[in-house]
């Protein structure tokens, strides 16, 4: 799924990485819980998530994941935009629910990882 | 070649700042991404420990044409039970460590999980170290 199109489905907002959007991602993984996304060894994930600190860009960064979609309009830090920007990451945030967020893009045809 | 890197208890701002300098050095280095993947998913883990767990650590990387060998040696509470605090879902860890998306008893198999070879060493009251050893190539 093309970036630009997850941003339209979600009613999104992108916070940097705008010249990412045609970039495609094919899978999808929600979770609050950054030591669970550390398990998931794939490529080509998109994090959804409401945890909006320092410790969510580190964790993607580690995981090689390049798009994090935040839910619920959480506020996002200089300092997250800033760390998110020297490992070229797409951030993207949606007033959506974690649920509806996940419903949507599902139906849309993100994949889940499990 | 040597890296060493300082571990400040409790600073959960720069958690993960020397994961990410490694996973730089690793990449100039060549070596393949699913490897440093492994590698740095171990060490961040371990580092997000030192963080969330004790007071003052240091992280001492030694790379080698085929390995990395990571010892992170931290000033802490210490681990009573090492076997117990392997098992997955069993967590000491803070509220603060929770909201922060740790502490779900998931660190130790996680790094397990990824390590090569683990080995730790503890002292309640004194502290833990940490040996982490990945191969570049599979052995």
């Amino acid at each position: 799924m093309e970036l630009a199109h997850i941003v339209e489905i979600v009613n999104g907002r992108v916070i940097c990485g705008e010249e990412k959007l045609r970039r495609t991602v094919t899978y999808g993984f929600s979770s609050d819980l950054m030591s669970d996304v550390l398990t998931i060894n794939i490529e080509d994930l998109m994090l959804i998530t409401g945890l909006t600190n320092p410790q969510t860009i580190r964790t993607a960064e580690m995981a090689d994941i390049e798009f994090i979609l935040f839910v619920r309009n959480k506020k996002i830090t200089p300092e997250m935009i800033k760390l998110a920007k020297e490992n070229d990451m797409v951030l993207i945030v949606t007033g959506y629910s974690l649920f509806r967020t996940s419903g949507l893009l599902y139906n849309a045809g993100l994949k889940p990882v499990y | 070649m040597k890296l060493n890197f300082q571990v400040e208890g409790g600073n959960f701002t720069k958690a993960g700042a020397a994961s990410s300098e490694v996973k730089k050095v690793l990449k100039q280095l060549g070596v393949p991404p699913m490897i440093i993947r492994r590698i740095v998913v171990a060490l961040y883990e371990a580092e997000v420990n030192i963080v969330a767990h004790a007071r003052q650590g240091i992280i001492s990387i030694d790379l080698y044409p085929d390995k990395v060998e990571i010892e992170l040696r931290d000033k802490g509470p210490g681990i009573k039970d090492i076997p117990q605090a392997m098992q997955e879902g069993f967590s000491t860890a803070s509220e603060e460590v929770r909201a922060m998306g740790f502490g779900a008893g998931m660190g130790l198999p996680n790094i397990k999980k990824n390590a090569d070879k683990l080995h730790i060493e503890s002292l309640v009251g004194e502290g833990t170290t940490v040996h982490i050893t990945n191969y570049f190539a599979k052995p």
